[in-house]
């Protein structure tokens, strides 16, 4: 019975990690400027967990096959050798290098993303989150958003923001369905929601935040690849929670001066 | 101490309602729990087939299952709403009411109290109370089925708004989210009641000689656990007060001002749908090892027991439990590094977050090094054993990755997430549970469980647990939303062949589970008569009678002079000693 346990254990751990090192199923290809790092970072995470991985299960494979009890055996147990001490202390050096290695050098992505500021020059848009759709709203020339009254959100009238018009700041505001954004220049979203918990998940982009109602969510980064991406509700939002999805096209400079003019003329 | 346990001797009831059902015997209350966790396993389980099939055929007709749902499965076809009412309710009753109730209220109640050298429990009628009200919560989550709109769709976690502002969120959000919050309220003063009754028996009811470093680790574990469950609960049953007063009584706790739902423009102001989060994850991470701790206590012990050899660092193995459970406190914000709190915070929560990695790692590397070496006895109880060493390692390690606030930036939500709870706090728990049962079924039942069925029992779900949960991890890195009821635009169209196999998996994994079943049912009465001691062990539930006498020891006071795993030296033909076997060490009082 051990020995039929250390070979199906064994056949387990090779596929597992057969599986992954193929890459047969992997991260969609990277389309953001810090999207790079974090894979990198996903890797040096994966090798510290695989030596682990393997280690572990052809251990306890190798015990089993070795230490089962044959009917009338006199042989003695053995302790293994050293005691606990020196698997504490591998544990310890091991473990708490990866750690160290994870956090202090793997940090620097969340970094990036969160606690630099963006880019001075970065484009801004506003997304609003309801059930079950995503808007989005650019400034328009001014450069300013107005607030979102949700109180005037009227669908009938196509007031999907809750963009008060008597307001100076709202008038050359650009209300869209579809994110559009220009290939290699910095963006900042600013996530709200109307109702629910949503959240913002296009995997190509490496990006991912919840959307919390009550507060302004910023979010960064640089898209690299000209393209259209799914933009993914990723947070329990309802019964149409899996329908909630919008695009994310990243275009080249001239065809997102384009698609911003007649969407202004749209309004 | 011992003074104390003489004075609380009772005698046997008679009457059916005071031996089975309102028994104050911790014997019994430990069954109860114990069955209650197997209802609540195999409803939960046949749930999460209908979420399986549902994603995979989503137009098949399930028989019987429009009858219970007209609306939410018309002709016994699951509608999207009715998927996520049945994921609600199955990860609620497999965190609350399996892995919460068997390893510890369960088997705990059943065995630490034989284990110590007690005659019960310290409250046995607040043993009694927090079984029953724990049944009632179990009743209210339960009724959710068959109330007019359904069960709620916000998840387990009942994230607000969506929990909170009542039926225009969604079906099932009016009654059917009102019975949640008031079942899990309930859930919580039932296993506060327990926490207390098992601190107040392990400090104060041990018997001569059983100090805290004799105690078998089992009761450690309880204990550790206990402490767990008093802190976390409490705070776990603030936030459903908080959540019905919310919902019922127009308080604005979770709700801040303008949210317009359905239309509707709602007259809160002033709360924060992050509170709820807090408040739920400070107790949600505790939760995790409230579920896995008794685990660790019952695979150390069986390890031990049936690999002829003592526990490696039996000492160390404590203090790593100590240490999880202290850290344990510290990590709840690695639940929300993406739910829009400080960047900061994520960044101070993922260190306690991989550093509680370091005593897990010890404990998994210990169990390794006591397996080495050892004289291995391959039962099924010790092969469900070898399997949680196996699939806690597998899915620990998925840890390492999503403790880490910049890649959980990508897999946050995914099936990996899914893939790596199940298999480190589900199947890992489970298969303690499994161990456990294999263990003291011989005791609790008189009986010994047919080997040749736990066996089969074992294969299949062993390499099952792999197959369900492994590709999880996979399409996780595809970038796979979780509670998506179905993949419109085509958006990963490509791994329904994976879905597919994880679905059929899962029917064949648990479908074997009903072997399990008979050999439980089956060798309850059916099984050759078990002996006292079966598995050569040396702990105190072995030198009484299987099953024991109601005061568990007959009317002696056991004497205790030995650590709990004295194995490998043969004396008279034995490589184990009692720990009440006077030869020896004196007792220390």
């Amino acid at each position: 019975m051990g020995k039929a346990f250390a070979v199906v254990l064994t056949i387990i751990t090779t596929v597992s990690v057969a599986i992954f090192v193929s890459r047969h199923w992997w991260f969609p290809e990277v389309a953001s400027a810090h999207g790079g790092a974090m894979d990198h970072q996903f890797l040096e995470t994966f090798v510290g967990a695989a030596i682990g991985f393997i280690l572990a299960q052809l251990g306890l494979a190798a015990f089993a096959w070795k230490y089962g009890e044959r009917k009338g055996e006199t042989r003695p147990i053995r302790i293994f050798p050293g005691g606990a001490k020196w698997l504490v202390v591998l544990a310890l050096v091991y473990v708490g290098s990866e750690i160290i290695l994870l956090e202090f050098v793997g940090q620097k992505v969340w970094a990036a993303m969160y606690f630099t500021p963006p880019a001075a020059d970065s484009l801004q848009v506003q997304v609003l989150a309801g059930q079950f759709a995503f808007y989005f709203r650019y400034p328009g020339p001014d450069g300013k958003f107005g607030p979102i009254h949700t109180g005037k959100i009227d669908e009938t009238k196509g007031n999907f923001f809750g963009i008060d018009p008597s307001d100076p700041g709202s008038k050359d505001d650009i209300v869209t369905v579809e994110l559009a954004v220009p290939v290699n220049k910095p963006v900042e979203l600013l996530l709200n929601s109307k109702d629910m918990g949503h959240g913002f998940y296009v995997p190509e982009m490496r990006i991912q935040q919840d959307i919390v109602p009550g507060m302004e969510i910023p979010l960064h980064f640089t898209p690299t690849k000209i393209g259209k991406y799914d933009i993914a509700c990723n947070q329990l939002c309802g019964l149409g929670h899996y329908t909630m999805r919008a695009f994310l096209e990243v275009m080249s400079e001239e065809d997102y001066q384009k698609w911003i003019v007649e969407q202004a003329s749209l309004q | 101490m011992a003074m104390e346990a003489q004075q609380h001797q009772h005698t046997a009831p008679t009457g059916f309602i005071r031996k089975y059902i309102f028994s104050l015997d911790h014997k019994v209350i430990g069954k109860q729990y114990y069955f209650l966790a197997i209802a609540s396993v195999f409803l939960g389980m046949v749930l999460s087939w209908l979420v399986r099939i549902h994603l995979v055929w989503p137009n098949v007709h399930v028989w019987g299952l429009g009858a219970l749902s007209p609306a939410g499965a018309p002709g016994g076809v699951i509608s999207p709403e009715y998927y996520l009412s049945l994921l609600t309710i199955h990860g609620t009753l497999m965190v609350f009411f399996v892995l919460t109730t068997a390893p510890q209220a369960g088997f705990g109640n059943y065995a630490l109290p034989i284990q110590i050298g007690a005659e019960d429990m310290a409250f046995p009628t607040l043993n009694m109370l927090s079984f029953w009200v724990t049944f009632l919560a179990l009743c209210a989550l339960v009724s959710t089925l068959f109330v007019e709109d359904g069960p709620p769709i916000s998840g387990w976690t009942a994230y607000p708004p969506l929990s909170a502002v009542g039926s225009l969120a969604g079906p099932g959000q009016g009654m059917g989210q009102n019975l949640w919050a008031v079942s899990i309220a309930l859930f919580c003063i039932g296993s506060l009641l327990g926490a207390l009754n098992f601190i107040t028996t392990t400090v104060d009811l041990r018997c001569k000689g059983m100090t805290l470093m004799r105690m078998p680790l089992t009761c450690w574990a309880w204990l550790i656990t206990a402490i767990l469950s008093l802190l976390s609960f409490a705070v776990l049953f603030a936030a459903c007060v908080l959540l019905i007063l919310d919902r019922n009584a127009g308080t604005s706790f979770f709700l801040p001002s303008g949210l317009l739902v359905n239309g509707q423009l709602q007259n809160h102001s002033g709360g924060s749908p992050l509170l709820w989060q807090h408040l739920f994850w400070f107790f949600g991470h505790p939760e995790v090892y409230i579920a896995i701790v008794p685990g660790f206590g019952v695979i150390s012990h069986v390890l031990s027991v049936f690999s002829r050899k003592p526990v490696l660092g039996y000492k160390v193995i404590v203090t790593c439990l100590l240490a999880i459970g202290f850290l344990s406190f510290t990590v709840w914000g690695h639940h929300m590094f993406l739910s829009g709190m400080s960047p900061y915070s994520g960044f101070l929560f993922s260190i306690p977050t991989l550093i509680i990695t370091i005593p897990a790692t010890i404990v998994s590397l210990l169990w390794l090094g006591t397996v080495y070496g050892g004289k291995l006895r391959f039962t099924t109880c010790m092969m469900f054993a070898l399997g949680f060493v196996s699939v806690f390692v597998t899915g620990g390690l998925g840890g390492m990755f999503l403790a880490q606030p910049s890649l959980d930036i990508f897999l946050h939500g995914t099936y990996f997430v899914v893939g790596h709870f199940h298999m480190v706090m589900g199947v890992a728990a489970i298969f303690g549970m499994f161990a456990g049962t294999y263990f003291w079924f011989p005791k609790m039942f008189g009986r010994m469980m047919n080997e040749r069925l736990g066996k089969i029992h074992f294969w299949i779900t062993f390499i099952g647990v792999y197959c369900i949960f492994m590709p999880m991890h996979f399409i996780g890195l595809e970038g796979m939303p979780r509670r998506y009821s179905s993949f419109v635009n085509d958006l990963m169209q490509p791994l329904m062949p994976v879905h597919k196999f994880m679905t059929i998996a899962a029917l064949i994994t648990g479908a074997a589970q009903f072997i399990f079943l008979f050999n439980l049912f089956w060798s309850m009465y059916k099984g050759p008569k078990a002996p006292e001691n079966p598995w050569e062990s040396t702990t105190l539930e072995w030198t009484v009678p299987s099953p024991p006498p109601f005061d568990n020891f007959g009317g002696k006071h056991p004497v205790v002079y030995h650590d709990a795993y004295e194995y490998g030296d043969v004396h008279n033909g034995k490589d184990y000693v009692m720990q009440t076997d006077p030869a020896g060490q004196p007792a220390k009082s």
